[in-house]
């Protein structure tokens, strides 16, 4: 090619990178800025306090208590989602097991089904499961007592003891449909014979799913991971709309804690260092989930 | 079953002696055995069908009922149908104006999304110059950072624009905030159309502008809407931009003015109508879902096979 390239790039490259620099780029790298700063945006006066604002974050027990929070949603909600997700995705494709290795039947009415939950807002959830766990007109309280078990009756969301798995519960499933269809369409790609030479050997449903559908997946699965942990760590509008981190803190996570910081004490400088440590954590968690499920990739056919 | 005697060295004694234990007793226990496990298989998938189901057909069937019935009894079926709950939700839950807001804002940020988005993805994909791995990184690299980091800046550099509390600014954002992903999936996409059509094109005499915009644009189809679908339900459901960036409540986007009604219903007790915005809220995204299913799983679950 010419010269005549670069009336291209500069046409096709410059104004989305404007927009990108000026709407995303630019507020990310301030907020590292701010974050060693005392502003609190009132006026555009504000102090310089180097790192103060890290030593604090270091002593604030309600930081310490949605870290918490965001830790047992790190190891609970990519757990549960894929697992749940893997075996209604066996049942679903290789689940039909009368002769031939199927799907049962009515897979694709199954799937659209599941998948439906993707295509609501978190605001739309949110509100729904609010009302779900109302203790008084909610739908889960009156399924309890129509079946007779009272006694399990719960304030849901009110309990402090309770609301943060009432949370996680609903994470689980929102996110379950996405997976069983991202795992189902993996499994297409293996190869028929495999699971047929297993059926043949008398493999039990549960040594096929570990010992075949899990190590031929696990480039999905690790992808289901990642992805899973980052929705953990990042989990606050759902948190926002359902509790505000209540009751008393016990829902607490990091982002809401960025975001009461921020705009409801108006401590910018403060919100923003939070923010910051938020950031390098969800990084190294990443990083870390990569390394350890990193395993030697198996090449089918 | 000569597969019986053939030594499996992976195989466990344990898991060899169940194996002889079970398949023993001839084929018709075996048809037994897979017969109550296809019951069970089938049992779990309508368990977690119903727990999906449920909770979206109670909230459409509250939606028909009174506030009594509501309150009194959330599992019986509404006494008749109530249409003037979703009048209600439309007009005085200000529904309706969201719904109007959400659509001139989507509009607005698809078209630019998609367009922003398909030319950096194809200078970046099919231009060889110095930068291009950087400016690739740059936009790429904005998918790992969560959106809550950026929040007060963000609220300055819209305010200092003049655009706090409008819809134009919420369309330049959405579609700031959705060129990491467009850029890296059809950067990917571009990179996998034949340079033959292209050379030909070239040859042929077609400037670069007409290139791309007649004969690669048109062969990206597929890329463009799998991605398109991505945007449109993603800026369609967005909830915590709005939240930050609009203030002024005849502006709110249908999700940010959902979760205000579900606050404003806590102190007036108006149930029907939070139902009735609620249903209003997931339908029409459930039906298109219903219509489009291959495609739009097809285009979500695609940029996570990556």
């Amino acid at each position: 090619m010419k010269h005549g390239k670069w009336p291209l790039l500069a046409t096709f490259l410059l104004p989305p990178l404007a927009l990108y620099a000026y709407f995303v780029l630019s507020p990310y790298a301030q907020t590292f800025v701010i974050s060693t700063t005392d502003w609190h945006g009132l006026s555009r006066n504000y102090n310089v306090v180097g790192l103060d604002n890290f030593k604090k974050l270091w002593n604030d027990e309600h930081v310490w208590n949605a870290l918490l929070h965001n830790l047992w949603l790190l190891l609970l909600l990519p757990v549960v989602t894929i697992l749940i997700g893997l075996f209604l995705a066996t049942m679903l494709n290789v689940g039909g097991r009368s002769g031939r290795i199927t799907g049962v039947r009515g897979s694709s009415f199954y799937k659209l089904v599941y998948f439906s939950p993707q295509m609501l807002s978190v605001a739309v959830i949110g509100v729904l499961w609010t009302e779900v766990y109302n203790p008084r007109s909610g739908l889960l309280n009156a399924a309890l007592r129509a079946i007779g078990l009272d006694g399990l009756a719960q304030i849901w969301l009110g309990d402090p003891d309770v609301a943060l798995w009432a949370i996680v519960a609903v994470m689980v499933w929102a996110n379950v449909g996405f997976y069983v269809v991202l795992f189902g369409a993996a499994m297409q790609s293996v190869p028929k014979d495999i699971y047929e030479a297993a059926a043949l050997d008398g493999a039990s449903r549960f040594a096929t799913m570990f010992k075949i559908t899990v190590p031929l997946l696990w480039d999905t699965i690790q992808v289901a991971w990642v992805y899973l942990a980052i929705i953990a760590m990042d989990s606050f509008a759902l948190v926002q709309i359902m509790t505000r981190g209540g009751p008393s803190f016990s829902t607490d996570v990091i982002g809401e804690r960025v975001y009461d910081v921020s705009f409801g004490d108006s401590q910018f400088g403060y919100g923003s260092a939070i923010g910051v440590v938020m950031f390098f954590l969800t990084l190294s968690i990443t990083v870390v989930a990569l390394q350890l499920t990193r395993r030697e990739r198996i090449e089918l056919s | 079953m000569s597969t019986l005697t053939s030594s499996d060295p992976a195989r466990t004694p344990a898991a060899e002696e169940a194996v002889t234990t079970r398949r023993a007793p001839a084929k018709d226990k075996r048809s037994f055995v897979d017969g109550t496990l296809n019951v069970f298989s089938h049992g779990f998938l309508l368990v977690w069908g119903l727990l999906t189901v449920l909770p979206l057909l109670w909230a459409v069937l509250s939606a028909f009922k009174s506030d009594n019935e509501i309150l009194t009894d959330p599992w019986g079926l509404p006494g008749k149908l109530r249409w003037d709950n979703f009048t209600r939700a439309w007009t005085h839950g200000h529904i309706g104006q969201y719904f109007v807001n959400t659509g001139i804002v989507l509009v607005g940020s698809l078209t630019l999304t998609m367009l922003l988005g398909a030319t950096a993805a194809y200078a970046l994909a099919r231009y060889q110059f110095w930068g291009n791995r950087i400016v690739y990184f740059a936009f790429v690299g904005g998918m790992m950072f969560p959106v809550v980091l950026a929040f007060v800046p963000l609220f300055f550099v819209v305010r200092d624009a003049g655009m706090l509390d409008t819809l134009p600014g919420l369309m330049l954002v959405y579609t700031a905030y959705s060129l990491p992903f467009t850029v890296f999936f059809l950067t990917a996409f571009f990179r996998t159309l034949p340079t033959a059509v292209s050379e030909a094109a070239l040859i042929d005499g077609c400037g670069p502008f007409r290139l791309f915009f007649r004969v690669m644009l048109p062969m990206a189809k597929p890329g463009l809407i799998s991605v398109g679908i991505f945007n449109f339900l993603a800026h369609w459901n967005q909830y915590l931009l709005p939240v930050v960036l609009l203030k002024d409540e005849n502006k709110y986007v249908l999700a940010q003015g959902l979760a205000a009604l579900a606050v404003s219903e806590g102190y007036r007790g108006d149930y029907s109508r939070l139902f009735a915005g609620l249903t209003l809220a997931m339908l029409p995204v459930l039906v298109v879902y219903a219509v489009f299913q291959r495609q739009i799983q097809a285009g979500l679950t695609a940029g996570q096979m990556k």
